[in-house]
């Protein structure tokens, strides 16, 4: 029995199930751990406060715990230590500390603990001792009242941002256009006295207006200066915060689990629709959001048509031989060259060389200032559609040769072209090819990390890539990016800790979005594939 | 209803027959056909156009360097004979010193004075010898009478009316006295002179073949921001030769004394004093010191001898202190070498032999560049500071002018892949550091590190992904019931679609700090799992066999997943108590200590892990696929014979599949070398030259990702990173196009079978 087990081979067959095994549990686990760790960065955790003694004093410490793990100890032991994030880091210099299980006497939480997201240095835990509104200080306010004062800030900083990116940000942008015209009208050798008068003119104009939404700026933040909020601390300090500065107050431990939820669904509505606050760590991700799609719509745009004519090409029009199947290798080639050699290449070739001739002859006017001739959103596309191009191809390609002879003789025995074959009947049936093989480019360009580096990518761009200033979609701009995001807010942060839980949650839109898009290629691809059975019988 | 179609079909016939639209059909196919025959052509050209632009990109960087004399221009008031002669930056104005002390600047183009000027020197007095004191064109002078000047020259640049002009000029940094070195009567024979940031050295050899000097420090006047030297140190060090070279390095250094008959006296200075570190010849018997200059940076001799040989040396650490060593020899000619130049920015020089011979030479890279004949010796010869012009005196008095073209000296293939001997080290190596902060610093372009970085990564990638995914295929292909089967290769794909800035992430941040703690225990999962597996399915299978036969065939991936999740968690468990019995609490305290080996915590097993995860779906998917297309009449007939399923496998399966496995391979292979962001966010990116398991390493992909962004376009660095791209290039072509032609190869097998 024992040898017809192992004579058989049956331990390998164990084994082999094994490896298959640890793969589904490797890619099932990591699926999971980023959906739990990324999920529950929007749950507001319970603040705790700890009563500790410490070097026989005694010290009260409050915060969320955030991790739990043994601790070296200073003389060498190892005990079970809380890793809490106490916040304040304006007062207590940092964001996180450690405390010691054994050391705590007592612990609790505290309905009336307050966190307050503002918009530096972090969360603020404490208890609301006095508010300022409109100059009087007003002893135990109610949550209510703070609500409402906050709900004012925010407004009027609503109202600034708008000013001061949208308006101001265009006249600042139409006031370089009218430099570049001047400057343009120079190299000419036909700046004028006239139109040296005109730009002069529309600049005093730009001028003004600018002058008049500075005071209205200068009103606003008045306004919103005006109101501040006293807390009470955990170690008795006493810290005053302006209500310009504050984001959103919450008291966790006195929540619901009603209110929990529609505070987690708040959340993410921000994560996903706001700007990023405090060096990319805090806030949403709605720019790197906004910058991947349109990178990713962009390259569709330039690799569909290039990867299906060349497709059509290998596979339609040129003769099958020695030569197509060299090219075929090397189409297959291309999508195994690692991903940093086309990023190498769109930087030399679409940036310095295409680029710095594009700014030559076109953009002569901003030198030395380079327009294209720096890493910038087309270039980004250009780069990632050369590097998914052999995915539209071979997909495409796949597509063509799975249509029945007897359908295409059939169209030429009735008179049609080839070229009409080929786009009233080849084409339409091959569509669903095409479509797969785009959907999978662009889960391939949104994953894609390494080349953006080197072309295009920022961990934080001032303005997004369209706007309402003329020609509004400024391709030489630098944007942001989702898989970008994650290895600068995660290996380059200053506080790696603090802006860990939002790099999860970035990682899981990502995954998301991939896992979604690959999905649908391969349901596209399935129903292909029987469809043509049922042609084929 | 008939007739209507039947009219409809005619008037689509005469439509059709109909010439012009007949034409304008045909030439919409003509269009359509050569408009993609066009598009097609081009998109495949675009494909060739990376290869080639690569590669233009590099080849600059081994091209030698080129000479081109721009102009020969009498110089205006010119005598003879001439102590010091210098180029600005641009190689635009010359200057010239006559040895009574009277200075010329005039034009490189045409010769004309630009200025004249007189050294302040008293009756009697004339110019000795010269030295260049800093690299800022300030100028050591000694005089007959001992006294030595320091005078700087200056070039300013003005644009009046647009025009660039240079107004050439003189600048007294310590005032125009000049400083006594040696008591009076005594008569300088050599010298050298060194002033840097707050610090000054002069050192001259007497007729009696003392060796004088004295250091400064420098201080800055609070009143009008003039220099001062004060003097902190002055000696007399006896010395046994006579020393025709002097050199002294910033600091103070080091110190040699340098005799033409080859000897050499090595001072240093140290607890205040010089002290002699070590005399020895330079030169074998027989041949003679001609030149010897220090090359940028202070540290390494280029000692020029009577037989047209340059050698470098620099001093050594070694068990006994620091020892001169001869590094590396450049040759030019046969005849004694005249003058050397070292370039000001980097570690290259020319020399000039006493026939004429004119050689470029670049000692990191050990590149002859260039070797050019001139007329005839020049009485004296200058290089600019960006070492692109050359400014020689002629024969007959004559300036004449060279540009000099040189852009990448600092990289030859011996360089790239061979072992070099850079200064400061204690011997030759494999090194990677291509910038700092200082600008004397030598780059050290060896790729060698990286390119073993890149296989070390893949090595363990490999290492970890293909028993998964090769075992996994061929589980899933062969044994695995189709309902499963359609469940797990959908889930492959996937794994396959993940991003890897996402696994490299999770690997640096999470996997990193989790095997380090339970590091006892991830090395008991790959000891133990595969025994617990198969234990498992041998316990598996003495279970009664009516229990068994409710359970179907191909199954068994599914059963083990929870045994393999409970064995993961008891090993994790076990982790701490294990560490604490057998290696003192701590593991990876205890590899460091116990076995002398580095811990990263970001280290070669994570990233195989990580790099291994990305890798297994791509050898898995193809695998699968040359397993599953194997006829089926073959295993049929093989299973008919009485073989067991496990048999067939082995002898017939997998030898028909083999190609196909082979090709997965190479195509996991070629993506593990390529990966980047795993290995940029899973390890330290250390370049370092050592398979231990637990460091780091940088790869070729992970570098150029790092110092891409940084490098200047165009300079030697950028094009080295083109260089790391193209042989990355290179290699995964060259694998997945083996791996390609093999796939085809077998598919035409089964096509026969």
């Amino acid at each position: 029995m024992n040898r017809k087990f192992f004579q058989g081979g049956n331990h390998w067959v164990w084994l082999n199930a094994g490896a298959v095994s640890i793969s589904i549990i490797m890619v099932v686990g990591l699926l999971l751990l980023i959906a739990v760790r990324g999920l529950s960065h929007f749950w507001p955790a319970q603040v705790h406060q700890f009563v500790l003694t410490q070097d026989g004093e005694q010290l009260i410490v409050a915060g969320e715990i955030h991790s739990e793990e043994e601790g070296e100890q200073r003389d060498g032991s190892y005990r079970r230590q809380y890793l809490i994030k106490q916040g304040n880091r304006d007062v207590f210099g940092a964001d996180f500390r450690w405390i010691n299980r054994a050391n705590i006497q007592r612990h609790h939480l505290p309905e009336d603990m307050v966190v307050l997201e503002r918009r530096e240095w972090g969360n603020l835990y404490g208890r609301l001792a006095r508010l300022q509104i409109d100059g009087e200080w007003l002893e135990s306010p109610s949550s209510t009242q703070l609500q409402q004062v906050i709900d004012r800030a925010l407004d009027l900083h609503d109202q600034i941002k708008d000013i001061e990116s949208d308006e101001i940000g265009a006249i600042n942008y139409q006031l370089e256009q009218l430099r570049l015209d001047e400057r343009r009208l120079e190299l000419e050798g036909e700046l004028t006295a006239e139109a040296l008068a005109r730009l002069e003119a529309e600049r005093a104009g730009l001028n003004q207006e600018f002058a008049g939404y500075q005071e209205q700026l200068t009103g606003l933040y008045q306004a919103i200066n005006r109101d501040a909020a006293e807390f009470t601390l955990v170690n008795g300090a006493q810290k005053q915060v302006q209500a310009a500065t504050m984001v959103r107050a919450y008291q966790p431990n006195a929540m619901t689990w009603v209110d929990k939820i529609g505070f987690y669904f708040i959340k993410i509505g921000e994560f996903i629709f706001d700007d990023p606050r405090e060096a990319n760590t805090e806030g949403g991700v709605f720019p790197a959001i906004f910058g991947t799609v349109l990178m990713v719509i962009l390259m569709a745009i330039v690799v569909t048509p290039l990867g299906v004519i060349a497709a059509i090409y290998l596979r339609e029009y040129a003769k099958q031989g020695f030569m197509t199947r060299l090219i075929r290798i090397a189409v297959n080639n291309l999508a195994g060259v690692p991903s940093i050699v086309y990023g190498v290449f769109g930087l030399g070739f679409f940036v310095y060389f295409l680029g710095g001739s594009i700014d030559d002859l076109f953009y002569a006017e901003a030198k030395p200032a380079p327009t294209f001739g720096t890493p910038g959103l087309f270039w980004a596309s250009l780069t990632l559609a050369l590097l998914t191009l052999p995915v539209v191809i071979v997909s495409t390609e796949e597509g063509l040769s799975r249509i029945p002879k007897s359908l295409r003789e059939g169209s030429l025995a009735l008179g049609a072209t080839k070229f009409e074959t080929l786009w009233r009947t080849v084409l339409p049936m091959a569509s669903p090819a095409m479509m797969t093989g785009l959907i999978l480019a662009v889960a391939r360009a949104a994953g894609e990390v390494a080349p953006l580096m080197l072309v295009g990518v920022v961990k934080l761009a001032p303005t997004l890539p369209l706007d309402f200033n003329a020609p509004f979609l400024h391709l030489d701009r630098k944007f942001m990016h989702l898989g970008f995001h994650i290895y600068d807010v995660g290996f380059q942060s200053p506080n790696v800790e603090a802006a860990r839980p939002l790099v999860y949650a970035t990682a899981l839109l990502l995954v998301l979005i991939i896992l979604l898009l690959n999905l649908a290629a391969i349901r596209i691809r399935n129903n292909l594939r029987e469809k043509y059975k049922s042609l084929e019988q | 209803m008939n007739t209507l179609v039947k009219d409809r079909v005619r008037s689509l016939l005469d439509q059709q027959t109909h010439s012009g639209q007949h034409t304008r059909r045909k030439v919409s196919d003509l269009v359509a056909r050569y408009g993609i025959a066009v598009g097609g052509v081009s998109v495949i050209v675009a494909v060739v156009l990376i290869f080639f632009y690569l590669l233009w990109v590099v080849l600059p960087i081994f091209q030698s360097a080129e000479l081109e004399r721009v102009n020969t221009s009498p110089i205006a008031g010119a005598k003879a004979p001439i102590s010091h002669l210098s180029v600005d930056e641009y190689g635009e104005v010359g200057m010239r010193l006559e040895a009574d002390g009277s200075l010329l600047f005039y034009s490189l183009d045409d010769g004309r004075t630009l200025e004249q000027a007189q050294l302040p020197l008293a009756p009697g007095e004339t110019v000795v010898s010269t030295t260049e004191a800093n690299d800022q064109g300030l100028l050591g002078v000694v005089l007959s009478s001992g006294r030595i000047l320091l005078v700087e020259e200056k070039y300013d640049i003005s644009y009046p009316d647009g025009e660039r002009l240079i107004t050439p000029g003189l600048a007294w940094p310590f005032g125009e006295a000049g400083i006594e070195l040696m008591p009076a009567g005594e008569e300088p024979v050599s010298f050298t002179a060194r002033v840097w940031g707050d610090g000054a050295l002069l050192v001259a050899q007497s007729a009696s073949g003392e060796l004088f000097s004295k250091i400064f420090t420098i201080e800055e006047s609070f009143l009008d921001e003039s220099l001062e030297l004060s003097l902190v140190g002055e000696f007399q060090t006896p010395v046994s030769l006579r020393a025709d070279y002097l050199l002294a390095s910033d600091g103070p250094g080091w110190l040699y004394a340098i005799g033409a008959d080859g000897a050499v006296q090595a001072f240093r200075f140290a607890e205040g004093t010089w002290q002699l570190n070590e005399s020895k010849r330079l030169v074998s018997r027989g041949t003679e010191i001609s030149e010897v200059r220090f090359l940028l940076g202070h540290q390494s001799l280029l000692v020029g001898d009577s037989s047209g040989r340059v050698a470098q040396w620099f001093p050594v650490r070694g068990d006994a202190g620091f020892e001169l060593t001869h590094i590396r020899d450049f040759q030019l000619g046969n005849a004694a070498i005249r003058n050397i130049l070292p370039e000001s920015r980097r570690k290259g020089f020319i020399a000039i032999g006493e026939q004429g011979q004119l050689g470029v030479f670049y000692t990191t890279s050990g590149r002859s560049l260039l070797e050019h004949q001139l007329d005839a010796p020049p009485g004296a010869v200058a290089l600019s500071s960006r070492g692109s012009a050359l400014s020689m005196i002629g024969a007959e008095g004559n300036s004449l002018l060279w540009y000099l073209d040189n852009q990448h000296p600092e990289i030859s293939w011996s360089s790239l892949w061979n072992e070099v001997w850079y200064e400061s080290y204690e011997e030759p190596g494999y090194t990677w550091q291509s910038s700092a902060s200082t600008n004397d610093f030598e780059p050290k372009f060896s790729l060698v590190p990286l390119s073993f970085g890149t296989l070390k990564a893949a090595f363990y990638a490999m290492l970890f992904a293909v028993p998964l995914a090769i075992f996994g295929a061929i589980f899933t292909a062969y044994f695995m019931s189709p309902r499963m089967r359609n469940a797990v290769k959908p889930t492959v794909e996937i794994m396959e679609a993940l991003p890897t800035v996402i696994l490299g992430f999770l690997a640096g941040l999470w996997l990193a700090p989790l095997i380090e703690e339970n590091l006892a225990g991830t090395f008991m999962i790959f000891l133990f799992l595969p025994l617990a597996v198969i234990l498992f399915g041998f316990l598996w299978s003495q279970l009664p066999k009516t229990f068994l036969q409710r359970i179907p065939d191909g199954w068994q991936a599914a059963i083990l997943i929870p045994v393999i999740i409970a064995f993961v968690w008891l090993a994790m468990s076990l982790s701490s108590p294990v560490e604490n019995t057998f290696f003192g609490g701590n593991m990876p305290a205890w590899v460091s200590q116990s076995m002398g080996l580095n811990f990263d915590q970001r280290n070669s097993i994570v990233v195989g892990i990580a790099m291994g995860f990305a890798v297994i779906p791509t050898i898995f998917s193809i695998t699968e696929d040359a397993i599953f297309s194997v006829p089926r009449h073959l295993t049929n007939g093989s299973l008919a014979l009485g073989a067991s399923p496990w048999q067939t496998l082995t002898r017939v399966v997998l030898p028909t599949a083999s190609p196909g496995i082979f090709s997965a391979l190479m195509i996991g292979l070629g993506r593990a070398v390529g990966e980047t962001m795993i290995v940029l966010m899973a390890t330290g990116n250390t370049p370092i030259m050592d398979m231990n398991i637990f460091e780091g390493m940088r790869t070729l992909s992970a570098n150029i990702a790092v110092e891409m962004p940084e490098s200047a376009v165009g300079s030697s660095h950028y094009r080295v990173l083109f260089l790391a791209a193209f042989v990355l290039f290179l290699f995964t072509f060259v694998v997945n196009t083996v791996a390609e032609v093999i796939r085809q190869r077998l598919r035409g097998k089964y096509g026969s079978l």
